[in-house]
């Protein structure tokens, strides 16, 4: 579904711009090739700065790369414009990180939900909408509700309900989990594997935490300072991790478990 | 008393209403590592707040005892207190970013405390505080003094309020939540640096985190709390061996690990929730709420 | 999970109560000042000037705040005044903060261009002295009530644009507004649908406090006598006229005075009361 090939992306750095002269560019990503193949549940792993977020956005092209190539469905959207986007984002719909920023505070819930359907012209919205809402575990009262009235398991779901609802071929998950407490964490990625089943979703999942990403996907990225260090499926990864990166993040990661040996 | 700090049916509550903590006691010694645990909501960051005499505006104690270093804190006049709990505990708070004024430069704001309530001299505090900077680990203590905090990494301006909270030799300290806003792979550093001083000093602490993975790596024992309320006190080993109250064995297979992706992630069910709401409506309608 | 933390309950503001209730009299004072009006604002009456207010010696019953020294009365000016004044801060009030409202959503969420050329052009224009500028302005435009609108539209326009300019980068900058992109709503769209009712608190507080500025440029003018004919009372031009005979009839001068600045402060309580009243995510 997704061919990406050695994307790569950099901004000007303003605050070391001098005073005549174009600024230095800091480079978020150095040059990325990989494919998402259709009805793969992908994991992208990486800490702060490694510019997984970035990787995100740019390939649902909210950012436009300053090199390399973005396929979709065999139609290459590197530096299509917006206008010719913007039949094709029904296709490819994304779940953000923090869903009081994602969710507008003056909109009702329903609302929230309709408005990519009737951006993109659908018809008969109500039913739509409550349907989004039944899949994702709400009841269909909360139609009337604002986002700070709800829990941050809730907002997620509203954040995953609007997603769906367009019933895309793609979705792009950033940090979806991240903010929330671990009992809700779990119920989010419990219903986010249903739906992937059950629309037949191709997902990608951007995380920073391991565990997560071993529960959710069968493949994993690795990204390190904008350049993929490890690309594998989720088994083998876990089985035998390759890259001196990844070995240092597992490691890291304190379990559970006071025998674990973390020293 | 061996306890260094002993919080006994400490209550609470937002003014003129709903408690935020519901009869909590716990102790900690010297030289030990107590985690409060739970979900957001929960009130464990409100214990610090209430030993430390920093609780928002909108809250008040409304009944307790806080007893730090032998003397109950709440029998003594508020100047009197703040020069006890000044004297005496400390806290590492949980993000770095805002937790350094960004227009100082970092010496001035490690040897504040020491100059201004404790009354040493600056050349005195300065000498501490090259100390403590290199005692945390970080390079060119010299350099990092005059520095801003924006000229750093999130790591090491955690480090600077570290080396800031055991700056005074404080016999208590409080962390509330101190990685959380860290990568894991610097969060391990931090912990692993905030365990050894807490063991070299002798300090008691307190210790804050949603995350049990950490609790298991740095705690001796912990109080798991809902809705304000210890609903499990245990040993660090016998909780993740065997924890008792259901919701504490729910909140356990929730907590994520890639080492078990079966036995990990598990949601809450419904029917513990169920029960430890109720256990909270009957402890609220016991205390007469 | 109960969370305690929802509870805050925000009592409702008497600011709020206060100051809405000034600017209702007000409005009612105006609207019916022909009726209400004790006395002919105009008439001059030598046998009655310089009367004192009720209360004191030599009071006159119908002059209840006194009268000034042609003889008209005090509080019949302070009605009819209150029409001009009202004309001015609803008028210039509303047009300043569309035009800087339009101009500073724009700046700020389209970024690029459009924003340099405005942000230029706000740089620039608030670099003239705004009290020289507009007398300065109804010199060229003759005095009159649609000069002292334009004056103060003129003038007053980067303001609204300079605030809403840096809130709609703010509110650019959320992941709603990334959402409706992803959506693929189109960049007008998103500016009036997401933003703007975003911005709304913000754009009412200031249009309220901007209201009270518009009555006191047009006090301004007035007192310094650039405003409407000096036949129809203006609060400005009583202030104006008090002044000058503060020592023998001080209520002249200090009951348009006492008008003027509950009428500014709560146009400014207003707009904060509104804000925090109509705030989803305050409250």
């Amino acid at each position: 579904m997704y061919q990406v090939r050695d994307l790569r992306l950099s901004f000007p750095d303003m605050t070391r711009k001098p005073l005549f002269g174009a600024a230095p560019r800091i480079e978020i990503l150095r040059g990325l090739s990989f494919d998402v193949s259709k009805g793969a549940v992908l994991g992208i792993v990486g800490g702060s700065g490694s510019g997984k977020s970035t990787l995100g956005r740019t390939m649902l092209r909210l950012l436009e790369p300053t090199g390399g190539s973005i396929t979709f469905n065999g139609r290459d959207i590197t530096h299509l414009e917006e206008d010719a986007l913007r039949p094709m984002r029904a296709q490819m719909q994304m779940i953000f990180q923090d869903p009081m920023s994602s969710l507008n505070p003056r909109r009702q819930v329903g609302g929230i939900i309709a408005g990519p359907l009737r951006v993109q012209g659908h018809d008969g919205i109500p039913a739509k909408v409550t349907e989004a809402l039944d899949m994702v575990g709400l009841p269909r009262s909360f139609a009337n509700r604002y986002p700070h009235e709800l829990s941050g398991g809730q907002r997620q779901r509203v954040g995953i309900a609007r997603a769906i609802a367009l019933r895309p071929e793609f979705i792009l998950a950033d940090e979806i989990v991240s903010g929330l407490d671990v009992s809700s964490q779990a119920q989010v990625l419990n219903l986010l594997q249903e739906l992937v089943r059950e629309l037949g979703l191709t997902l990608a999942f951007i995380s920073h935490d391991m565990s997560v990403i071993r529960r959710l996907c069968d493949q994993i990225i690795v990204l390190y300072q904008g350049e993929i260090v490890e690309q594998a499926q989720t088994a083998d990864l876990f089985a035998a991790p390759q890259a001196e990166y990844t070995r240092t993040l597992l490691d890291a990661i304190p379990l559970p478990d006071p025998d674990q040996v973390w020293a | 008393m061996n306890a260094f700090l002993e919080i006994r049916n400490l209550c609470v509550t937002l003014k003129g209403g709903a408690p935020i903590l519901r009869n909590v006691s716990l102790s900690v010694s010297a030289g030990q590592v107590h985690g409060l645990v739970g979900e957001s909501g929960a009130g464990k960051s409100m214990i610090g707040k209430a030993v430390l005499g920093t609780l928002p505006r909108a809250l008040a104690v409304t009944r307790g005892e806080i007893w730090l270093d032998g003397v109950d804190l709440q029998t003594l006049r508020p100047a009197e207190r703040r020069r006890r709990i000044g004297a005496s505990a400390a806290l590492i708070p949980q993000d770095p970013l805002t937790a350094l004024n960004p227009a100082r430069r970092i010496g001035p704001q490690i040897t504040r405390r020491l100059v201004d309530i404790l009354g040493w001299s600056r050349a005195d505090a300065e000498a501490r505080a090259l100390e403590l900077l290199a005692e945390v680990q970080i390079p060119d203590p010299a350099r990092v003094m005059r520095s801003y905090p924006h000229e750093l990494s999130g790591g090491m301006r955690q480090r600077i309020l570290i080396a800031a909270a055991f700056a005074a030799e404080p016999k208590l300290i409080i962390a509330d939540e101190p990685t959380t806003a860290l990568d894991v792979t610097v969060q391990k550093q931090i912990l692993r640096l905030i365990a050894d001083m807490q063991t070299r000093h002798g300090t008691a602490l307190l210790f804050v985190t949603h995350d049990l993975g950490v609790v298991s790596k740095v705690c001796d024992t912990l109080s798991v709390l809902y809705a304000g309320k210890v609903v499990e006190e245990a040993q660090m080993r016998r909780f993740f061996m065997h924890p008792i109250h259901p919701y504490s064995a729910a909140l356990l297979a929730a907590t994520p690990s890639y080492k078990d992706p079966e036995g990990s992630l598990t949601p809450v069910p419904q029917s513990v929730i169920d029960q430890v709401e109720r256990e909270v409506t009957d402890h609220d309608r016991r205390a007469g709420l | 999970m109960r969370d305690a933390r929802g509870d805050v309950k925000r009592p409702i503001g008497l600011r709020l109560w206060l100051s809405g209730g000034w600017l209702i009299l007000l409005v009612l004072a105006a609207l019916l000042a022909p009726w209400i009006a004790p006395q002919d604002p105009l008439a001059q009456d030598l046998f009655t000037s310089r009367l004192p207010p009720f209360w004191e010696a030599g009071a006159e019953p119908g002059y209840w705040l006194g009268s000034d020294s042609l003889g008209r009365d005090v509080l019949s000016r302070i009605i009819h005044g209150a029409r001009l004044a009202l004309i001015v801060a609803l008028v210039a009030g509303t047009l300043t903060c569309v035009i800087g409202t339009a101009l500073g959503l724009i700046a700020g969420y389209y970024r690029g261009w459009p924003d340099r050329i405005i942000s230029r052009f706000v740089d620039i224009w608030m670099a003239f002295p705004p009290v020289l500028f507009a007398i300065l302005l109804i010199a060229v435009l003759g005095t009159g009530l649609t000069s002292i609108i334009i004056a103060i539209v003129v003038i007053d326009w980067t303001r609204f644009a300079r605030v809403i300019r840096a809130e709609a980068m703010t509110q650019g900058a959320m992941d709603y507004v990334a959402s409706a992109q992803v959506a693929g709503r189109k960049r007008m769209g998103t500016m009036l649908t997401e933003i703007l009712p975003n911005v709304l608190p913000t754009i009412i507080a200031l249009l309220t406090l901007e209201m009270g500025i518009a009555v006191i440029v047009e006090a301004i003018l007035s007192f310094v006598n650039l405003s409407i004919s000096t036949d129809s009372p203006t609060w400005g031009g009583m202030i104006s006229e008090g002044r000058t005979s503060v020592h023998q009839a001080w209520w002249v001068l200090v009951f348009p005075l006492i008008t003027l600045f509950l009428t500014v402060l709560s146009f400014s309580q207003l707009g904060e009361g509104l804000k925090d009243r109509f705030d989803p995510v305050l409250r």
